[in-house]
């Protein structure tokens, strides 16, 4: 063995990647595997390995290639990959350049749905408290969704035959392929700013997950959190649950179901109105037949139906009353006259008439009017006057005579005897 | 008064409606206050019916031109089902 040409590093690892490079098997293939020590650069290139029991290979992504990933990579997951094999000479490395990756058993869009909703999740899109109540009447309705096909005209149709004076505006957009989520966003987002608009209805017809696939896009959801004005989503089927559903404010099963949802019955609010203007009259009738039945009631009371009745009744009593006072004082009087009598009684026994009605007289000297109690009052001559019950008679002194007509004991029976002897 | 009535959502509206219909129908008011209650009610239902009927019906389509500015056109509802 002779060293008959001498390489430099550079060289060999040029001429390596030059063999490679020729082979068609490593030029385009597809490689399964388990990602590990994943590396997602600042510049935009991913930098992983990938296993299986007993190998490694290094893979590389750039920056060109990752935008048409549906999913992040991560550690652990299986994947396939579709690329060549070509040699990094710096390092003298072969590896793995990647153009696209897709998920290994579950699919790639399935994967991407769910790493999409775990991350919105946890960033809070999905919360309860941040949803938006859906207006009751609202002024203006914006509806996004493809200008032509059986959706946009459904929605009309249910939203007209609930509410026939509605306002619409209807925001044209793709609603699958490519260019079909910077429109939906765009569009939601230019009706935020248009003002006016107070429920959005965003709405797609039934289909496969692919042509669904907008509905599950960052920017879509991100345009619907955003979103001032609340939004109902409608896309596809019952069954199909997008992203853009878990973001809304109101998610409907339908876009029928979405109509439905954005404006209310206009004949049932007014039926309800007019029931409520019955009830008023009602309630106001009844409040002043009540009023009336309660006036008739006082009015039918004793003190209305017989306004004089407690004055007759009082009178009455004052009438009573009076009885009694005069009654005492008739007891009164005749108690005290009873006494009066009793006295003058009394005093008639003590007169001197009833004296002179027993047979005695009274001597008066005629020119003085002297009652004579003694002979020595009067002189033979003097015209004396004796008075009787019935009257006087006139008589003049013949002479007197002393004598001692009764003799008394006890000065009583004196005083007596002087008032009864002439 | 009547500014700050103009602003009074439906269901703002409503709900007093149907507040005053029960207190109404409840009963136990003075004369002064079913009459005031009545009317009020009155004003509110003729209130709920006039927001009704205040939007114009209206079918657009906004067309976005080169400037990006949106334009309103009228949808063509041809074999929508009119009401």
């Amino acid at each position: 063995m002779s060293m008959q040409y001498v390489l430099s590093v550079s060289e060999i690892n040029k001429y390596i990647k030059e063999i490679i490079s020729r082979d068609l098997v490593l030029s385009n293939l597809w490689v399964k595997g388990e990602i590990s020590n994943y590396k997602y650069h600042y510049s935009g290139h991913m930098y992983f390995t990938i296993k299986d029991d007993a190998s490694l290979l290094k893979c590389v992504m750039f920056r060109s290639q990752t935008s048409g990933l549906k999913f992040l990579p991560e550690n652990g997951m299986k994947v396939i990959i579709k690329g060549y094999i070509s040699v990094f000479e710096r390092d003298g490395q072969y590896q793995l350049y990647a153009e696209e990756m897709q998920a290994d058993g579950i699919g790639s869009l399935h994967l991407a749905f769910e790493q999409l909703k775990k991350k919105l999740q946890a960033e809070g899109l999905f919360e309860a408290s941040r949803k938006k109540r859906i207006p009751f009447l609202p002024g203006s309705i914006g509806v996004v969704t493809s200008p032509t096909g059986a959706v946009i005209r459904d929605i009309i149709n249910i939203l007209t035959r609930r509410f026939p004076n509605v306002d619409l505006k209807i925001y044209p957009v793709a609603v699958q392929g490519e260019t079909a989520p910077a429109q939906i966003a765009r569009a939601i987002n230019r009706l935020n700013r248009l003002g006016n608009v107070d429920v959005i209805i965003l709405a797609r017809g039934g289909g496969s997950l692919e042509e669904l696939w907008a509905f599950n896009d960052e920017r879509v959801a991100r345009s619907i959190y955003d979103s001032g004005i609340p939004v109902i989503s409608a896309i596809g089927h019952e069954t199909d649950f997008t992203i853009a559903d878990f973001v809304a404010d109101m998610r409907a099963p339908t876009p029928s179901a979405a109509a439905e949802i954005a404006v209310p019955e206009k004949s049932m609010l007014e039926n309800t109105i007019s029931t409520y203007n019955i009830r008023l009259k009602n309630a106001l009738l009844r409040n002043l037949a009540q009023k009336r039945d309660r006036l008739a009631r006082a009015s039918g009371s004793t003190v209305f139906r017989q306004p004089y009745n407690r004055v007759y009744q009082e009178r009455m009593r004052i009438d009573i009353m009076g009885k009694y006072i005069y009654k005492a004082v008739r007891l009164c009087k005749e108690k005290k006259s009873n006494g009066l009598s009793t006295l003058v009684g009394k005093l008639d026994a003590l007169s001197p008439l009833q004296v002179i009605a027993r047979g005695y007289s009274i001597s008066k000297l005629k020119k003085t009017g002297r009652v004579l109690k003694s002979v020595s009052d009067v002189e033979p001559g003097d015209d004396i006057e004796i008075c009787l019950i019935d009257g006087k008679i006139g008589c003049a002194v013949k002479d007197t005579e002393k004598e001692k007509l009764y003799v008394q004991p006890e000065g009583k029976k004196e005083l007596r005897g002087s008032h009864g002897r002439a | 008064m009547c500014s700050q009535k103009e602003k009074k959502s439906y269901e703002e509206a409503m709900g007093e409606l149907e507040a005053i219909v029960e207190r109404l129908e409840k009963g136990e008011l003075t004369l002064d206050e079913s009459i005031d209650l009545f009317q009020k009610g009155m004003e509110l239902s003729r209130y709920c019916g006039k927001k009704l009927d205040e939007v114009e019906r209206r079918i657009r389509i906004l067309i976005e031109d080169e400037n990006g500015n949106l334009n309103e056109e009228n949808f063509n509802t041809s074999g929508i089902t009119e009401v």
